[in-house]
């Protein structure tokens, strides 16, 4: 792997030496990938927050048989709008942040190659969120199909029909236009000497996250016009009545939606491969083959989207067919794990709050791959589909998968942003109840799902009750534990024990060369890689 | 030293998260896993589903107990000096093998299994399944007999304003009767938005969806009463709208059937589909 | 030097976004581009019981004799629709390559003239393609005056190769009102 002379002057550049502008403005019209990484994960941090309110809302109504808190129509409003927050709002920027924050850095690159974009494309969320969410206070109330959004069920969403579409376009248009950048500033902006094998892989697996991004959302893109137009001007795409079908739709939408979910995991298992290697202070085993398992991970993912849709009624080679695509993806995914473990085996590991969520993230994640693996068997996901089984599983993949990996690389890089140590006691504090809070809340609902309690539903049979009593207890658990995260966060940019510029004993990479904090413009001259 | 009592804090974490889901289970006449069902390929289905379960058990066992191994012992703290490998062709190349070899042991009985599945020749009888927001209707296509099947517990049960029945959420109006021992098909699809109808005893769940068919079989091994929900997303009251199947040995079944011609010919209205189909079949 | 490194850069910048750009608006095309696909898919493969709303091309086939295969006939009707709408016969028995005739019985029971179209759907998916109608009332909407009730035939054949485990074939249709 790479690493760098220090060439670099940590003083600001001669030639740049304006540091950021002051007040509203600096953040209003920034092109700073710093500032706006900084956005980014602020608004991810928010969106997080009222994902999770969402959650608890769900969670809160099934502590019990009967219907308590909310009407079932709201309650599907809840679902619908918790998965929109979360993945669009919460999950996919915070990668963004992070990506912007740090590639430059890990690259040798001054910025992002197309700033003024980056602005851009960062301004639209915050637009498009306060549009989703307003949908909320709309005659109908706000889209309650699922974010699945499957027709003809989503044709019935009220008058917030229009803008959810809008929000849509809008989350679109700005992954995409971030997904452009990073693009360019991968493959345009690497410093001397680093070549696309000396890159982190963080960097790679946003490379490939990327790619993947601009193959995707531009599908989704067409097919929620699609449902724009079969609702008000008379086409008839997914109408059985007009020849269409609606199951087409779920083909389409899929074709979005799996790589959609790589998307939302790749920059994570690249967190991870950073994090391991700097707290085993070894290097990460294999490398190599850790790129091409993100690649195969990708091209995989293009060819499996109907195991989301096993009992559509497909003819059965179409059935077996995506059966054993999706199975296949569990060798590059084994990989990955096998290489992490490797990574420790004969390290000299320390626990700070980054590995602590980085080793959870390897253990949780894989039990999420386990069950994704036994979904993958068609005539098993007979029975499992659309329970809570299916709940449990994406939530082990996303919550102590891509979620801890992001709080992984906060604690991880916030010492380099904020040139602030954070408290390693509080981190661990809420490691360790977010880990206990996250099995209590998703272990159970394996049972509930094999045990037949359908997902999407806001009150349920007596056998389902203690189950779900311990997963509200574990959701309350988890969500209010991450108020620790966010007073330590708040704390750390306040201040705090300074932080050296190698942070981490074992850290390894451009950015480690950097003073902590870094200043406001960086490698504005290249720096030499060996 | 610290780093230790932290791995040790872990352990006893999981371990109590763990235990906390057992013990519930174990008291509370709970059921952790899927049903065995009633019928070969739900039997099947389960055995698949267990197999699969185990092998991932087995290789988590492994890969988890050699992390956790390394963990305690590789630790900075004990004065593990970092070694600096980092490929092997040859392990790589193993443990991109034997997984792969793990997979088509598992992809083997489960294209067993589903080619069973889909074959659906020589049923005896055939009924249409057809969903609506929010009831089930069927439809016994030789007979002429056809009927809704709507949630039948009470309101004041669901407000939490009296206590709630055993079979809360889980019992209807009119059960789908089928005859125990005969392969019956399932035809499948709705009146307005996509449902899914589902029987954890009959292994398997199959899409209804608006202007098309799907088929799907059964055969149900012994008599009993068997129950389940609506498994897709369709509104509202997604959550309220069961399945229960009531199996009879072929002489009942067919004593029932009859009885149901004679009252559908006396009152036409339940024989129609036209059978007024308030929004919201039951307000909630 | 360095001016001429930083024009060369906003250069490659400016035709990296570009043709990115161009993968976006493909992408969005090839999103479009999957309603013909899927339907072509559908036609080879009966995915999803989806039959070519055109009358069947009618060339002489060998009628199989020896091989019977049962048709089922199955109605419905979408939510909201005030009609009556019954096959005349449930089930037939019929040989592969010739041809049968049957009918659909709908009436519309509102005061008013209505238009509806009837949609077909084909069980075992497979069979979709092995179905061929020359004649049938789902080609066109169907105008009904108030309280018209009437027949309306369908004309078809199975394909002789239609294969040979697939014993039961369910034509169904659901009729919507426009």
């Amino acid at each position: 792997m790479s690493t760098a002379s220090h060439t670099t002057d940590h003083a600001t550049d001669h030639d740049h030496d304006h540091g950021p502008a002051r007040g509203l403005s600096r953040w209003l019209l920034t092109t700073n990938h710093k500032d706006i990484g900084t956005l980014y994960l602020l608004f991810s941090l928010l969106m997080f927050f009222i994902g999770g309110a969402m959650a608890l809302v769900i969670r809160a109504e099934l502590f019990q048989p009967g219907l308590q808190i909310v009407d079932p129509y709201f309650f599907n409003q809840m679902t619908t709008l918790h998965a929109l927050v979360m993945i669009f709002g919460a999950v996919m920027p915070a990668f963004v942040g992070l990506a912007n924050w740090l590639l430059p850095m890990m690259v040798g690159a001054p910025d992002m190659a197309l700033p003024r974009m980056n602005n851009w494309s960062f301004w639209i969320m915050p637009f498009a969120f306060t549009l989703l969410l307003s949908t909320l206070f709309m005659p109908g109330g706000g889209p309650a199909g699922g974010w699945t959004l499957y027709p003809p069920l989503v044709l019935q969403t009220g008058s917030a029909f229009p803008f959810v579409i809008l929000a849509i376009h809008m989350m679109g248009a700005s992954s995409i236009m971030g997904a452009i950048n990073i693009i360019a500033t991968i493959l345009n902006l690497r410093a001397p000497g680093m070549t696309l094998m000396k890159m982190p892989l963080f960097v790679w697996t946003w490379l490939i996250t990327a790619f993947l991004l601009i193959a995707v959302m531009p599908v989704l893109a067409g097919t929620v016009t699609m449902l724009l137009t079969d609702k008000f001007f008379g086409t008839s795409f997914f109408s059985a009545a007009g020849g269409g079908d609606p199951v087409m739709f779920q083909h389409i939408f899929w074709f979005f939606g799996h790589p959609e979910v790589y998307i939302m995991i790749l920059p994570a298992f690249g967190v991870i491969s950073q994090i391991i290697p700097t707290f085993a202070r070894k290097p990460l085993f294999g490398y190599a083959s850790m790129v091409y398992a993100t690649a195969s991970i990708a091209f995989l993912s293009f060819i499996v989207w109907a195991h989301h849709m096993f009992t559509v009624g497909m003819p059965l080679a179409g059935e077996l067919f995506f059966m054993y695509a999706t199975m296949l993806i569990a060798v590059p995914t084994g990989v990955k794990v096998f290489n992490w473990v490797s990574t420790m085996w004969r390290g000299a590991m320390t626990f700070e709050t980054p590995m602590l969520f980085a080793i959870a993230f390897v253990i949780l994640f894989t039990i999420g791959g386990f069950s994704g693996l036994m979904l993958a068997i068609a005539p098993a996901d007979f029975q499992y589909q659309d329970t809570y089984f299916v709940v449990a599983h994406f939530h082990y993949v996303l919550v102590p998968g891509a979620v801890f990996s992001i709080m992984a690389a906060a604690y991880y890089w916030l010492p380099k942003w904020t040139g602030h140590m954070y408290n390693e006691k509080l981190g661990k504090l809420h490691f360790w109840l977010s880990v206990i809070g996250v099995n209590v809340l998703f272990f159970p609902q394996h049972f509930l799902g094999l045990a037949g309690m359908p997902r999407r539903i806001p009150d349920y049979a007596l056998q389902f009750t203690e189950f779900n009593m311990v997963s509200t207890v574990g959701a309350f658990l988890f969500g209010f534990s991450q108020l620790f995260f966010l007073y330590n966060v708040i704390q750390t940019i306040r201040g705090g024990a300074k932080a050296t510029d190698q942070v981490w004993e074992g850290a390894e990479g451009l950015e480690w060369t950097l003073s902590s904090p870094p200043p406001y413009h960086t490698f504005t001259t290249a720096p030499e890689i060996k | 030293m610290a780093t230790s009592r932290i791995a040790h804090g872990g352990g006893i974490a999981l371990g109590a998260a763990l235990s906390l889901a057992w013990s519930v289970g174990a008291h509370a006449d709970l059921t952790l896993n899927m049903p065995q069902g009633v019928t070969a390929i739900s039997h099947d289905v389960y055995h698949l589903h267990m197999l699969i379960f185990w092998i991932c058990v087995v290789i988590g066992v492994v890969v988890f107990g050699v992390m956790f191994w390394s963990i305690y012992h590789h630790r900075k703290s004990r004065g593990a000096v970092p070694a600096q490998f980092h490929e092997s062709t040859l392990v790589e190349v193993l443990w991109t093998i034997v997984p792969m070899m793990i997979l088509i042991g598992m992809a083997v009985p489960a294209t067993g299994t589903l080619v069973r599945m889909y074959d659906a020749r020589d049923a005896e009888l055939t009924i249409k399944v057809t969903g609506y927001q929010w009831r089930w209707q069927y439809d016994y296509l030789d007979d002429g007999v056809k009927f809704f099947s709507t949630l039948s517990t009470p309101q004041a049960q669901i407000r939490n304003l009296a206590p709630k029945g055993e079979h809360y959420l889980l019992e209807v109006d009119h059960p789908l009767v089928l005859p125990v021992g005969k392969k019956v098909r399932i035809l499948t699809t709705a009146a307005d938005v996509i449902h899914s109808w589902w029987v954890p005893e009959l292994g398997w769940k199959k899409d209804a969806i608006p202007g098309f068919i799907n088929e799907v079989w059964t055969q149900i091994e012994k008599p009993g009463i068997y129950r389940g929900q609506c498994a897709e997303l369709c509104g509202r009251d997604h959550g309220f709208m069961p399945i229960v199947v009531k199996a009879l040995p072929e002489a009942e079944f067919r004593q029932w059937l009859e009885q149901m011609k004679k009252d559908s010919t006396s009152q036409t209205a339940q024989n129609d589909s036209r059978a007024p189909i308030v929004p919201g079949g039951q307000t909630l | 030097m360095v001016e001429t490194r930083e024009a060369g850069l906003a250069a490659a910048n400016r035709r990296m976004v570009r043709r990115l750009l161009l993968v976006t608006a493909a992408m969005f095309g090839f999103g479009f581009a999957l309603v013909p696909l899927y339907d072509v898919l559908c036609q080879v493969t009966g995915l999803n019981g989806k039959t070519s709303g055109r009358v069947a091309v009618v060339e002489p086939m060998k009628v199989d004799e020896s091989r019977t295969v049962t048709v089922e006939f199955v109605a419905s009707l979408n939510l909201g629709a005030p009609w009556e709408f019954a096959p005349q016969v449930t089930r037939m028995q019929v040989h592969p390559g010739q041809f049968y005739q049957t009918h659909f019985w709908a009436k519309n029971l509102t005061n008013q003239p209505m238009t509806g179209q009837a949609i077909p759907s084909i069980s075992p998916g497979l069979a979709a393609s092995h179905f061929q109608k020359i004649e049938c009332f789902c080609f066109n909407h169907q105008r009904f005056q108030a309280g018209e009730g009437r027949q309306m035939p369908v004309t078809f054949r199975i394909d002789p190769e239609l294969p040979p485990d697939v014993r039961t074939v369910t034509l169904s249709y659901t009729f919507f009102q426009n």
